[in-house]
This record gives C-alpha cells, sequence and structure tokens, in this order.
C-alpha cells in the first residue's frame, strides 16, 4: 500500500452515491463490465456530480479488469442539465 | 461467454420483460432459456421508467394484472434473494373535473370488486399522506396504499441473478436480425453473432416488438411513444411519501427511498419518432407542475433528464400470446406500465408455454383483438 491509506479502511470511488472501490470491482467481476450497468446496479455516476468526480476511475477498472484498452470502453450518455438547477428557477423559464 | 447455438427457448429482450420472462420459464422446468439484447440488460424502457406499481385501473385485465403484480412484488426480494426496492407510499390520483371524477370513480367501483381496496379521500386526508400538496384546484382524489413503487434497475438483475443460477443464457450486444421459420413453425433466431436454432422464440423487444413480428410478416400494431422524465438531487425523505398522478393533469411524482424526485409526463403531440431526445420545454413545464402543485420543491435541484419510449397498443392493454406462427409468441404493448406488469405477465406466459394453467387467463389480450374490433381503451394513463 501506498500513502496514509489504511488497509481496511473503504475506498469511496463514487462520493454521491458512496460506492467503494471494493464494490465496483466485485460487480464488474460479475459480468456487469460495461459503465452503463455499473450505474444502474450501483448507482455510480448517478448522484449531483453527475460522474464527473469518479467516472474516469470507473472505466480504469473496468479497463483494467477486462483487459480491453481504456478507449475500447464507452463513456455514458451526458445529460442535461449540465450543473443541477433549482425547480423554482426552471418554472419561472430561468428568469429570477 | 461461450456461444450456444441451440436453445429450448430463445427470448428476445433485456428488458424487465424478457428477463423475467425468461426467469419463470426456468423456474417453471424450462431448460437451455437463452436470452438475447442488442444493447446491455435494461438499457432501454425498463431503465428508463417512472417505476410505478399500481392496482388502480380502469379496465378489468389492467386491474387483475395489476393486483397480481402487487402480489408478487410484495414477496419478490426474498424469492429472488436481492432486494428490489419496493417502495409502498400509495398512489394518490387527482381528479381536475367532474367528469374525471366520474371516471376514477367509475374506476375505483371495478377495482374495488376485484378486491382492490381503492377509496375516494378528501384534501384533508390527501393532505395527511402527502404533507405540503397543495392542489386546491383539484377536484377530488383517490387514493390505493398498497400501490407505490420498486426500482427498475434492481428488480431486473435480481430476476437475471436469480435466472442464471436456474441456467438461464443471457447476450448482450446481440440483435435479432431475423426468425426463422418452417411450415408455419418457428425454428430459431438469427443474430449479428450467428444462428440458434430453438422451438420456440418469445419477442419481449417493448418498442421495437413490431419490427421484429414484421420479419416474418406479423403485425401486431405496436408503437413507440417518446416519454419524458427527470431526477433531482437526494432530499431529506417525505418530500412526495406517495406517487401523486394525474392524467388530466398529466403528471406522476415519486420518492425514491434514497431521497430523489422522479417526475415525468407525456409530451405534446406524443412522439413517434424514436428519437430518445431530452427538451427543456418538459423540465420548464414539468418544474411548473411541481411548484404549483408541492411548492416546497422549489428549492430542490434537477440533476438529470432523459426521455425513453413506451411500447404502445391502439388499447394501452398489453399484447400476450402466440401469433400466427407456431410458438412464435409476444409479450410487449404494455403502453408504459411492462415494469410494474412484468413480474405476473413473465410468470402467466411460463405457465402457458410449459402447459399449465395461467394465474390469469390472457386470451383476450391476443392482438388480433385490434384486427377484429374488439378492444377496450384503459382510462387510467400519463
Amino acid at each position: 500500500m501506498t500513502g496514509t491509506h489504511e488497509q481496511n479502511e473503504p475506498i469511496y470511488v463514487c462520493r454521491c452515491e458512496e460506492i467503494t472501490l471494493d464494490e465496483i470491482r466485485e460487480w464488474i467481476d460479475r459480468g456487469y463490465d460495461t459503465l452503463d450497468e455499473l450505474k444502474r446496479v450501483l448507482r455510480v455516476g448517478m448522484g449531483p456530480c453527475q460522474g464527473r468526480g469518479c467516472q474516469d476511475i470507473l472505466l480504469r477498472e473496468i479497463s483494467k479488469r477486462t483487459g480491453k484498452p481504456i478507449v475500447n470502453v464507452p463513456q455514458s450518455t451526458v445529460r442535461p442539465p449540465v450543473k443541477p438547477v433549482k425547480i423554482g428557477l426552471l418554472a419561472k423559464g430561468g428568469e429570477e | 461467454m461461450e456461444w450456444k447455438n441451440t436453445a429450448d427457448v430463445v427470448v428476445i429482450g433485456g428488458g424487465i420483460l424478457g428477463v423475467s420472462t425468461a426467469y419463470y420459464l426456468a423456474k417453471n422446468g424450462m431448460k437451455n432459456v437463452t436470452l438475447i439484447e442488442k444493447g446491455t440488460i435494461c438499457g432501454g424502457s425498463t431503465g428508463r421508467c417512472g417505476a410505478g406499481i399500481r392496482a388502480q385501473w380502469g379496465t378489468e385485465m389492467n386491474c387483475r394484472l395489476g393486483v397480481a403484480a402487487l402480489d408478487t412484488f410484495e414477496q419478490l426480494s426474498d424469492e429472488l434473494g436481492m432486494d428490489v426496492g419496493l417502495n409502498q407510499g400509495g398512489y394518490l390520483l387527482v381528479a381536475y373535473s367532474d367528469k374525471e371524477m366520474e371516471t376514477l370513480g367509475a374506476g375505483m367501483k371495478l377495482q374495488n370488486s376485484l378486491g382492490i381496496q381503492s377509496r375516494n379521500i378528501s384534501l384533508a386526508e390527501a393532505r395527511q399522506i402527502c404533507p405540503g400538496l397543495a392542489a386546491d384546484d383539484a377536484v377530488g382524489f383517490f387514493f390505493h396504499a398498497r400501490d407505490g413503487h420498486a426500482d427498475p434497475f434492481l428488480t431486473t438483475f435480481a430476476y437475471l441473478e436469480k435466472a442464471k443460477t436456474l441456467g438461464v443464457t443471457p447476450y448482450r450486444f446481440t440483435e435479432c436480425t431475423g426468425i426463422s421459420v418452417k411450415d408455419g413453425t418457428v425454428t430459431g433466431v438469427e443474430t449479428n453473432r450467428g444462428h440458434i436454432d430453438a422451438p420456440i422464440v418469445i419477442n419481449c423487444a417493448g418498442a421495437y416488438a413490431q419490427d421484429i413480428a414484421k420479419m416474418v410478416g406479423v403485425n401486431i400494431h405496436t408503437w413507440g411513444e417518446r416519454h419524458e422524465i427527470m431526477i433531482t438531487e437526494p432530499v431529506a425523505p417525505g418530500v412526495c411519501p406517495c406517487m401523486l398522478m394525474s392524467f388530466s393533469g398529466n403528471y406522476y411524482i415519486q420518492q425514491r427511498p434514497h431521497g430523489s424526485i422522479i417526475c415525468g409526463m407525456s409530451p405534446e403531440g406524443h412522439p413517434a419518432d424514436y428519437q430518445l431526445k431530452d427538451t427543456w420545454q418538459f423540465v420548464e413545464a414539468m418544474s411548473k407542475i411541481l411548484v404549483h402543485l408541492l411548492p416546497r420543491t422549489k428549492g430542490i435541484r434537477v440533476v438529470r433528464q432523459w426521455s425513453g419510449l413506451y411500447d404502445m397498443t391502439p388499447d394501452a392493454q398489453p399484447i400476450i400470446g402466440e401469433t400466427d406462427i407456431k410458438n412464435f409468441y409476444h409479450s410487449t404493448g404494455y403502453s408504459g406500465h411492462g415494469f410494474m406488469l412484468a413480474p405476473v405477465a413473465g410468470k402467466i406466459l411460463a405457465q402457458h408455454i410449459m402447459g399449465k394453467k395461467p394465474d390469469i387467463d390472457f386470451s383476450m389480450l391476443d392482438y388480433r383483438r385490434f384486427d377484429r374490433g374488439e378492444h377496450i381503451r384503459e382510462s387510467n394513463v400519463v
């Protein structure tokens, strides 16, 4: 182990949904080896940050565990809005 | 996964309908069930749906299927050994006119006659169930406490994982490109990865099922219709404890156990262009409904919007059964309610194929009803 990480301390990859590296590895090994399927089963990348924090780590883990070059691991669809927007603001058509 | 070019049954489609049908076939003793999916499991309408489960329907068949689905959902996590995220907060139906009260009231009478405990309730009681509900412009409310929602992803994967232990083989990235028929009987499927010989083929391709049927000249009268939906950041539970729904108001709103609020509506014109587009018009219209109906949602943030296809039929009731091609079955056309009906639909079709008496007689769901003009339109649909 490197750095200050304790061996038994969980490593949170998706902070929005609190999903750990161990959980991600377990589900990839069970055949959920696309980013879309990992999202569906664990909700990784579906929180407020929309995968900005975890997508690269997830793609790298899928690549490492399946042996596919990372360029061949498809990313997820990027969906609007670009950043979270309050319902009250949207209801006014975007005008404060 | 090693490619097998023979199967006893091929199921086309890796949504909830295909996966649950494959599971119930294996559970009822069918060996060698192969499921083919052109993309990934749960990547179509199931994974995009609003997740609701209800028995408050306007036709007898939909009521029977709906309450049987509730019975199944209530014990599904135990049966499959994985949590399906069931949350029974009830469905609160909101009526905005006397005419709608009449329609929903007739539905309630029908539901009550079938043992479904739906009730007409006051605004005061509606506010006890859903604190913060404005709805001053509503005329009346109907409530059924056993209704609710489950997690479509987890339900599909729970079925899939259990099905795998019973010998079901799922192939992802495997697209059906043809159906083989000999002397009027199905003999297998063609795929982008090769042929599979099979004496029984079941079409569970949802909004694309009519394209599969047309490969052998069968017209099942279904089509795909785009609907839009959005989800908020997770907030404390209790903002919307029940499923809030209105057919004339054109909305449904629910809060997942984990805190996010999911809500959707039918877009203007019911587009059938097969484009999975997201529009700002939807987000604006939906947000207006939310602020009006549940004012305290105004400070909650929308994090994502998407769209999905309803697999529509002319009467908004499904198609279940065999076609003019022997042993070529269909289970599709759920018209936006495939997720909630899948546990019972998969079960009854599997029972029929295995030569058992289905729990519910589904002969009236034959697709030829549209040619005969025998269909009765379901009224309770968003």
